[in-house]
């Protein structure tokens, strides 16, 4: 494995500050460079360590760019057909309802072919967290337009940039799935700086928390670039991204408790 | 422990069996010939006795993804539904049988194509046996004729489902589910409180993860794969094959029916042999995997064969293969939710004889 | 005063050259190699690894995990 290092009399074990866990397998991530799935996986394996749930976790991976989702994180994994991961976490919660179950899926598989799933999985209040990862296009099939494209951006299938008049607007699933009882915790985050990353990691973990409350669905959504559907450098993408998509998607609690112990989320009307 | 005789609607047997098979999960949506499925689970509410999960799914393409779950985890769980309702879960069941998990599906067939009606048929016979969904693989396919068989066929079918790791497809018709007979249920078995070796439990350090999954991007993988399944496919041909015969033993003209048809068959068999003709018939409960050799070698006997099925005609196929133009065969049947009479079968079969 | 100083030890293998630890860096420590990884990819490295501090903000935004970090006071 050829190194480029720092200052090598810093190199002690007892100062190590950083380092990739564990739970990550040894297999090189296939995503495009600047990709935030590799992030976002990286958050989740450093989660899944730190609160010591290998042996709950049962992940539920989706059909698009993070298929392979199963070869990354080193935990039980089940491959969900396209869009249908929150049916799949609402059986194996029920029947499993000590696990850690989480979904990861893409806007794609979430909001255009498994929007009912999602809508109704968060209905129902299932005790699962679905993490989103909302980047404005496909990205697995090569880059056509997602439901959450912007007005006037460009993909494979909106080569003049997206028409609202043709194809309506994106869809703001996030704040829609915010509106429904069953759900506990609502959040939008992003990857794209090091402080967005940390706040993504302090989100994921209050989300496996609260699923230990029972309180209801916790929803995580991540604003994330896709530097190959866009077109542009990673650099170029995060900025892009921090220009056009947050204005679009901000970032935020669209929903959450007071506290991690919190009897009453604050803006639901749940009558617990 | 005694087995119990009650008096059920075909529906609410398999409702009753599965509490009784210790099923962990039933995930379904309403339709018509077979809501009492759920309605039954939900009134007897197994949840507070056993722990079975019962859920009502937004749609049947969400059902079955449940079952995907479920199975996944190594459970015992299953889903009803009808005709239109199972066109919606062949992506979840090829996906199912892609990953080599176990579970449950019931078929109360109705009239199709499409909405169709809600009168029995037997229209979904390529459906279940020869695809349905996308890709190589076959369902084991179980085909009730009575109310006992319905609540029998619970049980096997999850035997079967775990030996071979394979969804199992109960193809059953809105008459025997609505139809109420004389049922004796097994008494209630506990639910497993293990799963198989291959289940998502939670990764612990003793083993590998494990990873359900239908994908594979290597072919050359796949093909290794899917000859698996073939081989397990004929392991099943030749150890799984039911059927039983009525009055086959000398039997000049063959009939071969299954469920409802059966049941009619039955009754033409004896109007025809109170006129002297030496009938047959052949009742296939398997329909995958087919009881070919079991036709073949009466067929050869035989001086014609008549496939008789609530539909235009799609068993008679695998009769034709079996029987491979040694015998004449024909298709007799009704469509469109009608159901034969017992003496229509046999102006039938004379007319064949005679030559018409 | 004690100084907080770093050492990041980057595994240039895998790294992908997506140039994002070199905008999150605050103290101008990584820049792009003008050569290249066995896979082709232009890798990052610390160009300047007095400047360091340990924060770690390029390990946390890297998404291939390339980047360990080393932090002590002197």
């Amino acid at each position: 494995m050829a190194e480029a290092t720092g200052i090598k009399d810093y190199i002690k074990p007892e100062n190590l500050v950083y380092k990739r866990t564990g739970i990550m397998t040894e297999n090189v991530l296939h995503y495009c460079p600047g990709c935030g799935h590799g992030t976002v996986h990286r958050i989740l394996a450093e989660i899944i360590e730190e609160e010591g749930l290998q042996s709950e976790a049962i992940g539920i991976s989706p059909v698009g760019c993070s298929v392979f989702l199963y070869n990354y994180l080193d935990i039980d994994w089940q491959e969900a057909a396209h869009g249908r991961a929150p049916a799949l976490a609402t059986a194996v919660k029920r029947l499993c309802p000590d696990k850690f179950v989480f979904t990861y899926q893409g806007d794609g598989d979430l909001a255009a072919i498994g929007t009912s799933e999602t809508i109704h999985s968060c209905n129902r209040g299932e005790n699962i967290l679905i993490i989103f990862i909302n980047n404005g296009i496909y990205g697995m099939t090569g880059g056509q337009m997602a439901p959450t494209t912007l007005p006037g951006m460009k993909s494979s299938t909106s080569p003049l940039g997206r028409d609202t008049r043709l194809m309506g607007y994106p869809l703001k699933i996030t704040d829609i799935v915010a509106t429904l009882p069953g759900t506990y915790y609502v959040t939008r985050q992003s990857v794209h700086t090091p402080a967005n990353a940390r706040k993504t990691k302090r989100a994921i973990k209050k989300a496996v928390q609260y699923q230990k409350l029972n309180k209801g669905t916790c929803f995580v959504e991540i604003v994330s670039n896709c530097p190959s559907g866009w077109r542009m450098t990673p650099v170029e993408a995060n900025k892009w991204l921090e220009e056009n998509m947050l204005p679009y998607y901000p970032l935020g609690d669209l929903k959450a408790p007071v506290d991690v112990n919190a009897q009453k989320p604050v803006k639901s009307d749940n009558n617990d | 422990m005694e087995k119990e005789l009650r008096l059920m609607k075909g529906n609410e047997a398999v409702a009753e069996a599965a509490i009784r098979a210790g099923a962990d999960g039933y995930f379904g949506y309403p339709i018509t010939p077979q809501s009492e499925i759920m309605e039954y689970l939900m009134e007897a509410n197994p949840q507070a006795k056993t722990g079975m999960v019962v859920l009502q799914a937004e749609s049947e393409v969400a059902a079955i993804n449940m079952v995907y779950g479920g199975a996944a985890c190594g459970k015992k769980v299953m889903t009803t539904s009808s005709s239109p309702g199972i066109s919606l879960k062949q992506e979840g069941i090829t996906y199912i049988a892609g990953a080599e998990l176990p579970c449950l599906i019931v078929n109360v067939v109705r009239g199709g194509p499409g909405l169709g009606t809600i009168q029995p048929a037997q229209s979904d016979y390529f459906q279940a046996v020869k695809g349905g969904g996308h890709g190589d693989y076959h369902l084991i396919v179980l085909a009730p004729a009575s109310v006992q068989e319905m609540a029998d066929f619970v049980g096997l079918g999850f035997d079967l489902a775990f030996r071979y790791r394979n969804p199992v497809m109960i193809l059953s018709d809105g008459a025997i589910g609505q139809m109420m007979e004389k049922v004796w249920l097994s008494p209630p078995v506990e639910r497993s409180k293990t799963v198989p070796e291959w289940a998502t439990t939670g990764k612990p350090p003793s083993r590998q993860r494990n990873i359900i999954t239908s994908l594979d991007l290597d072919p050359a993988a796949q093909e290794r794969f899917n000859q698996k399944l073939i081989d397990k496919y004929n392991e099943i041909r030749e150890k799984e094959v039911r059927y039983e015969e009525f009055q086959c033993g000398d039997a000049q003209y063959l009939l071969v029916a299954y469920g409802t048809s059966a049941r009619i068959c039955q009754k033409s068999v004896q109007l025809a042999r109170k006129e002297g003709l030496k009938v047959g018939l052949l009742r296939p409960i398997t329909l995958f995997p087919f009881p070919s050799k079991q036709i073949s070698g009466l067929a050869v006997k035989a001086d014609l064969v008549i496939s008789v099925e609530m539909s235009a005609g799609q068993m008679v196929e695998d009769v034709l293969l079996a029987v491979n133009g040694k015998t004449p065969v024909y298709h007799f049947g009704r469509m469109g939710g009608m159901v034969p009479t017992p003496e229509e079968v046999v102006e039938f079969l004379k007319s064949k004889i005679t030559g018409d | 005063m004690a100084k907080i100083k770093g050492s990041i030890v980057i595994n240039i293998d895998r790294c992908k050259g997506c140039e994002i630890c070199t905008v999150s860096c605050p103290t101008g420590t990584i820049e792009m190699a003008k050569e290249v990884n066995h896979k082709g990819y232009f890798y990052a490295y610390p160009a300047h690894p007095e400047l360091c501090t340990g924060c770690a903000n390029c390990a946390v935004v890297c998404p291939d995990g390339v980047i360990t970090v080393y932090k002590t006071k002197i």
